[in-house]
């Protein structure tokens, strides 16, 4: 069974953008490897290059462990190899307007939470980061609530995200193994299986 | 109430209802390739969990390989790393691997169609996002990550939630020049590039089924592009006409059997949809991508827009300017390949623009069939002989300049006409690169005259 991930302290870090793609996440260059060890040191490798002042440069946010994210994060490529890059740098948990349903789901396995505020919110979180990078932040799977200085805001996590972390089951492997008599019976039914 | 081909795809495949209240969905195949998979197989090895059904994983190589000098060792040593990972993996666990020297080798999704793995009323899942393509037949089809590849591997089955199905209706008849590719990137740049979170998109109308299978799999290729992990075409005759015969499809009279079961899968005609959205064909031209990402291109005889959410971030990327025609934009390279575009089809409707002229002076031009069938199939109608004597480079199969995993890539802000599928910074090989996607016989347009143009006006030549 995989760790029981509740509750996620830590500073927040503000990343500003619609649409981020893993791409740009971790370029396909560092893909070409057979472990993810290391992909922590190319997190946003590009675009840190084009902007000198990108939130994964500035010593400020080195601590943090929430990424603030606007809609639709980790669109595109399927690659776990841009969670992977996350969480290898520190980051815990994602928060932010929507996700992309991969990423969101390559991130789940590797239990980096992944939530939802309104843009409203989203827009409070940063903006108070971007003055006070070191408010600590609390974020509660079991309450649905993140808490930063004064501000508590309401999350949005699917029952199934929430229940595979708070309890542990976000390695899926277990779970899908634990009645494997069952998967024998479907192969055993599917006619493209059993032979048409 | 009738069903949709996704529930019944689904009720037919589930395991079980998870703790989590997930479904275990088993997975009737799995494709694997070299980039996604050596952590996985890893994994495995770690914690001592053998391949549960190693006849039902199908492996081959495609991101990461050269398309010209496939001499081994690669001169690139991570490449050679990974290829010689998938194969050590691959007879390890007793998986049939078409590598190189196959005359199956291919880009995962176009060998799986052509091969006929893929089948109508299935569940496919593989390491990569353009899974979704396997849909054009009628499959089931999810791109996941290495850690839900490790699970296949172990289980023959993932955890999903739920998804909602939303039909999209083209009704009518295209006009000449414009092709599948078109059609997906209008309904991305309608529904938007989030638009498909939670939804399997099913494709239908006059001007769908009048599709043949290799334009349909462009169409569903994308339906990630529009935020859709699953797309689909409901199996029909054209399905079942383009599986016989193929090594995988069922033959013989158990064929026929097949074609009655894969009909039955297909979605009820008073199946309940979340939601329909109905697209003139009529209203459909010739599109091309002005942004950074796939949901932001125009119709070729519309302006760049100018403004609008992200509109600065992409036209200051892009090099271009909001208001200005999106015709007469200057190329520096031409791509005609990928996942997406990479079929017999694609190629013949490339060259037949090709035919008999040049690309321009400061143009790259390449072609890179999807598979090494392809490739065959191509040289057997002297396709290459046409793209050669026009000025292109006739290449080996793989995925060439898609995604900057091998020697194919751009430099600098190099401009690139590409039948590809994403349009992101960075995404050919140089940060800062710049895609403009289209379909082939626009791509192959583009790099006779050096610039984007509308190849309906190139076709009343041809």
């Amino acid at each position: 069974m995989s760790s029981q991930i509740d509750r996620i302290e830590g500073s927040g870090m503000p990343l500003r953008g619609d649409n981020i793609d893993t791409d740009r996440i971790i370029p396909a260059r560092f893909l070409k490897a057979i472990t993810f060890d290391g992909l922590g040191d190319h997190v946003f490798e590009d675009d840190r290059a084009a902007m000198a002042d990108h939130p994964f440069s500035n010593p400020a946010y080195r601590q943090a462990k929430v990424l603030l994210a606007n809609e639709n994060f980790g669109s595109g490529s399927s690659r776990e190899h841009a969670p992977q890059a996350l969480k290898r740098w520190g980051i815990e948990a994602c928060v932010g307007e929507s996700f992309s349903e991969i990423f969101r789901g390559n991130s789940l396995a590797i239990g980096l939470a992944c939530v939802t505020v309104s843009r409203e919110a989203v827009e409070q979180l940063m903006s108070l980061v971007e003055t006070a990078p070191d408010t600590p932040f609390s974020l509660s799977l079991q309450d649905r609530s993140l808490s930063a200085d004064d501000l508590r805001v309401e999350i949005g996590v699917d029952n199934s995200v929430r229940d595979a972390l708070l309890n542990g089951t976000w390695d899926a492997t277990g779970m899908l193994l634990d009645d494997f008599d069952v998967v024998r019976g479907v192969a055993e039914r599917v006619p493209y299986i059993r032979g048409f | 109430m009738g069903r949709t081909l996704l529930q019944k795809v689904w009720d037919l495949h589930t395991v079980r209802k998870l703790p989590t209240g997930q479904t275990q969905l088993f997975i009737g195949l799995h494709l694997i390739h070299e980039v996604t998979t050596p952590q996985a197989f890893d994994m495995l090895r770690a914690r001592g969990i053998g391949v549960a059904f190693p006849g039902r994983t199908f492996a081959t190589t495609d991101h990461i390989i050269p398309t010209l000098d496939q001499s081994r060792p690669f001169e690139d040593p991570l490449a050679e790393t990974m290829l010689a990972a998938l194969e050590k993996n691959c007879a390890e666990y007793s998986i049939p691997f078409w590598n190189l020297d196959s005359d199956r080798q291919g880009i995962v999704h176009v060998i799986g169609p052509e091969l006929g793995l893929t089948q109508p009323g299935m569940t496919i899942a593989c390491g990569d996002s353009h899974t979704s393509t396997h849909g054009a037949l009628g499959a089931v089809a999810f791109g996941i990550g290495t850690s839900q590849v490790r699970d296949v591997l172990a289980s023959q089955s993932l955890a999903f939630d739920p998804l909602k199905v939303r039909r999209i209706t083209v009704d009518g008849q295209l006009a000449s020049g414009v092709f599948a590719k078109d059609v997906i990137l209008e309904i991305i740049a309608r529904l938007g590039v989030k638009g498909g979170v939670g939804h399997a998109y099913e494709y239908g109308g006059s001007a769908i089924e009048a599709m043949g299978i290799d334009e349909r799999l462009t169409i569903c290729n994308m339906s990630i592009e529009g935020g859709a992990r699953v797309g689909y075409v409901n199996p029909d005759q054209t399905t079942f006409d383009y599986l016989r015969g193929r090594p995988f499809a069922p033959q013989g009279e158990a064929f026929d059997r097949a074609v009655s079961w894969w009909g039955s899968t297909a979605s009820d005609p008073d199946a309940a949809y979340d939601d329909v959205v109905e697209i003139p064909a009529s209203e459909i031209e010739p599109r091309v991508t002005w942004g950074i990402n796939p949901g932001q291109s125009v119709g070729i005889s519309d302006t760049i827009p100018a403004t609008g959410a992200g509109v600065d971030e992409a036209l200051a990327f892009m090099g271009l300017s909001g208001g200005a025609p999106i015709q007469g934009t200057k190329i520096d390279v031409a791509f005609v390949g990928s996942c997406t575009n990479s079929r017999l089809s694609d190629l013949r409707e490339a060259a037949r623009i090709a035919r008999g002229q040049r690309v321009a002076s400061h143009v790259n031009a390449l072609v890179v069939p999807g598979s090494q069938a392809v490739r065959a199939a191509a040289e057997q109608e002297g396709l290459d002989q046409v793209f050669r004597d026009a000025g292109f480079e006739w290449r080996g199969a793989g995925c060439s300049m898609c995604l900057a995993m091998n020697p194919d890539r751009l430099n600098g802000e190099q401009v690139c006409a590409s039948s590809s599928n994403r349009n992101f910074k960075g995404r050919q090989g140089s940060p800062t690169g710049r895609t403009l996607l289209m379909s082939p016989a626009m791509v192959a347009a583009a790099a006779l005259a050096g610039e984007v143009v509308d190849v309906r006006t190139v076709m009343s030549h041809v």
